[in-house]
């Protein structure tokens, strides 16, 4: 194996920038996207708890198609295809018009899929808490409504923490997927860098340092959240 | 879009074929390998040898916390510089997935062996068998009894995971579809075929494991 090591080349202008551009791109498309899976895998969570059959159903079709549809044809989909489906002005407007159009759609993509995922968590998390709970609350005089905002959810978001800390960290890897339609992320960038200077070992290997380091900073964060988080006499659901 | 072409799916339905053949030869080789390596992984992991815990530990932990991706790019550039010979996209990409993959086994794997009573092991102990003979004997085929369902899912996982290799250019399914699409201007006809197609098989799958795990359960 003969191979010339140049570790500066990370710390040499231009790629030191492009790196932290990458970062941040990495961070924004997965903090964005966070946003769109939590709020609404939050919400199709509880669907898929609730007495009426038409809802329960209607959430457990979404995550059946996005969970069994690989993350790189949501992003082809949404990036291609949806345009095209659009009445003509909106299409026209999503492919001229729209800003950061790769940024956009990687976002949506991510966090629509990513949805899917939180939702199952959620649901766990309601179903962990026991219908013993929900038919004491409803015992007691409580709408569904209050059922689900005084009794369950304040119980089931603090057990599944740990789950959806993986879920959160998995969509910072997932966010390389936005590399497939032009968003100069991290991976992107060291791909990149590897084919400007042959130094891919030097650009992969800051790749996967600074990965890791998102990892155990989250973990580390996330023990302590866990720590103040946990139910009492309720043992939290493990990592899925 | 009004034109939806069905033609263009039928005509160049072969060439899709070979992509998928590509895409489920390397998910069954990844699986195999990634199940037999992720067998070792755990039970290093569990061992009571501190070292080797620590290194299979540092190794699953290592792999989980990167993306796909980039492991793919890594062993694309890594594995001809270290054969100091081109040896093809599959081979990086299957060496990757393996690995990759293993990490995630090893985790499945090792939840599969615990979940085994200790009494087991006791009793196997007890009655003069050696480690490796009641890990072979007992253990593990119990533990793998349990955890079939969970394998299995995996493996659709991966299956879908397979269509990353679209970053290094290897004609799998996804990718066949996408040269097509881009040839013949048909990105809505092939994203949406490809997409009934990646659903009806994986949901299929799912259904099957689903039936698998009850049957196992009884």
């Amino acid at each position: 194996m003969t191979y010339n090591w140049n570790w500066s080349i990370l710390i040499n202008d231009p790629y030191l920038g492009w790196l932290v551009d990458g970062l941040l791109w990495t961070l924004a498309v997965s903090l964005a996207a966070w946003v769109i899976a939590f709020t609404l895998g939050s919400v199709l969570g509880i669907l898929r708890t609730t007495p009426s059959p038409t809802l329960r159903t209607m959430a457990a079709t979404y995550v059946e198609v996005f969970r069994n549809i690989p993350l790189l044809v949501h992003f082809f989909l949404w990036y291609f295809v949806f345009p095209e489906l659009l009445p003509d002005a909106a299409g026209m407007w999503v492919k001229r018009e729209m800003p950061l159009p790769a940024f956009t759609t990687a976002v949506v993509a991510l966090g629509l899929y990513t949805a899917s995922r939180v939702c199952e968590q959620v649901r766990a998390g309601i179903e962990a808490v026991g219908s013993g709970q929900r038919n004491a609350g409803r015992a007691m005089g409580f709408t569904e409504q209050q059922v689900y905002r005084y009794v369950l959810l304040p119980v089931a978001f603090r057990i599944i923490v740990p789950p959806m800390t993986s879920e959160f960290l998995t969509i910072f890897k997932n966010s390389s997927l936005a590399l497939t339609i032009g968003v100069i992320e991290l991976t992107a960038v060291t791909r990149r860098i590897e084919e400007y200077t042959f130094q891919g070992f030097e650009a992969f290997t800051a790749a996967t340092v600074i990965y890791s380091l998102i990892t155990f900073t989250v973990m580390g964060l996330m023990r302590l959240i866990e720590r103040r988080s946990r139910v009492p006499g309720m043992i939290s659901l493990g990592s899925g | 879009m009004g034109d939806f072409d069905v033609s263009v799916i039928l005509d160049n339905l072969p060439f899709l074929l070979q992509g998928l053949q590509l895409s489920l030869v390397l998910t069954a080789l990844a699986m195999t390998g990634g199940i037999v390596l992720g067998t070792l992984l755990a039970l290093a992991r569990l061992s009571e040898l501190k070292p080797l815990a620590v290194a299979a530990g540092l190794y699953i932990d290592f792999f989980r916390s990167l993306p796909l991706i980039l492991v793919i790019f890594w062993f694309y550039f890594l594995v001809p510089l270290v054969l100091g010979r081109p040896v093809g996209g599959f081979y990086s990409v299957l060496i990757a997935f393996t690995l990759f993959e293993a990490a995630y086994y090893a985790e499945i794997i090792r939840a599969g062996i615990t979940s085994v009573g200790r009494g087991q092991v006791a009793a196997a102990r007890a009655l003069g068998m050696t480690y490796t003979q009641t890990m072979h004997h007992i253990v593990l085929p119990q533990a793998f009894r349990a955890m079939v369902p969970v394998l299995l899912t995996q493996g659709i996982i991966l299956f879908q995971d397979t269509s990353l290799v679209y970053v290094v250019g290897l004609k799998d399914f996804l990718t066949s579809a996408e040269l097509i699409a881009t040839r013949d201007q048909r990105l809505v006809e092939m994203f949406l075929f490809a997409a009934a197609l990646y659903l009806v098989l994986c949901f299929s799958a799912s259904q099957g494991v689903r039936l698998l795990q009850r049957r196992l359960a009884k």
